[in-house]
């Protein structure tokens, strides 16, 4: 059984680097996605920690701005 | 139409985008398991391609996908330019990088089915150019974005791009029927009959299912990503 499905009558290399490459660009894509995003979270948590208390008033009274404040990972 | 631009405003649809990859992630994966357990093990093998048909599972959802996304691209940058309507091009270029991924993995998948079936990695056939020449159009819609500073310059290009790279969508689906090439006809039809068994497309069905699943994970991430580098941009003018 385990046998056949790794070499499945001799096209298991094919099948199976098809699969595996689909799976690593996958994987790639979601990485390359999810840093992308914490990078560009952080930095918004940065700059909003260094306004100051009048400015982060403002800015606290967008909707937008207070959800991503209040979702330090949501993904 | 100008209520349903409203409830599409970025600032409303924040809260439901930042909140619905967690679910749409738990779902992908369990869609994905069970797609993965039809197409690898319960699917039956085929009578002339015997195994090597399994990698129909992953070839042909990743194409559909991708056509599916640039032409949604294209509906989205002429809605934008005709409705001036910023969001419709920030939807459009979230969608971009996944399409470009599906276009490659349906590119290379192919590549690899058509070893043992064709004889050949590649071939020059109307079906695999037209595919490549749909990732040069991806590729040039990403470089634009990434290029120019100027939006407006930005949304215009984009629009021309996709609206060139639309005429090739039907050139991909039909290019089976107008040329003759090595790459076969259909053999799923939404007008007519069929040619695949129910054993066959119930995974394939699945899986598309699952590869459909995850370009709205990424579409999401990407999407709240742009939005947050908006907001960043807006804390600087504070």
């Amino acid at each position: 059984m385990i046998n056949e499905l790794i070499y499945m009558n001799g096209y298991g290399l094919y099948v199976w680097s098809a699969f595996l490459f689909t799976f690593i660009s996958f994987t790639s894509l979601y990485v390359v996605t999810k840093i992308h995003y914490v990078k560009e979270k952080n930095k918004f948590e940065s700059k909003f920690g260094a306004l100051d208390s009048k400015k982060a008033e403002v800015a606290r009274s967008q909707t937008i701005n207070r959800e991503i404040l209040s979702r330090t990972s949501n993904i | 139409m100008k209520f349903v631009f409203k409830l599409l405003e970025p600032n409303k649809v924040f809260s439901i985008t930042s909140k619905a990859p967690k679910y749409v992630m738990a779902l992908f994966i369990i869609v994905i398991s069970i797609g993965l357990l039809e197409a690898l093990i319960f699917s039956p093998e085929d009578y002339k391609q015997s195994h090597s048909v399994r990698i129909m599972y992953v070839h042909v959802p990743a194409a559909w996908i991708t056509l599916g996304i640039f032409t949604s691209m294209t509906i989205l940058s002429l809605s934008g330019y005709i409705f001036k309507n910023k969001n419709f091009f920030l939807i459009a270029k979230s969608l971009a990088p996944s399409g470009l991924v599906f276009n490659v993995i349906a590119l290379v998948t192919g590549s690899i089915w058509g070893k043992p079936t064709w004889g050949t990695w590649w071939a020059w056939d109307a079906r695999i150019t037209s595919m490549l020449i749909l990732a040069l159009f991806y590729l040039m819609y990403l470089l634009t974005w990434r290029i120019y500073e100027n939006k407006d310059y930005v949304f215009k290009i984009t629009t021309i791009i996709t609206l060139i790279g639309i005429i090739n969508v039907p050139i991909i689906k039909y290019s089976v029927e107008w040329w003759n090439t090595l790459h076969q006809p259909a053999s799923i039809n939404l007008l007519s009959k069929s040619s695949i068994h129910s054993s066959m497309l119930f995974p394939l069905l699945i899986m598309t299912a699952a590869f459909a699943l995850f370009s709205l994970l990424i579409f999401l991430m990407k999407y709240n990503t742009e939005l947050i580098k908006i907001k960043n941009k807006g804390l600087d003018r504070l």
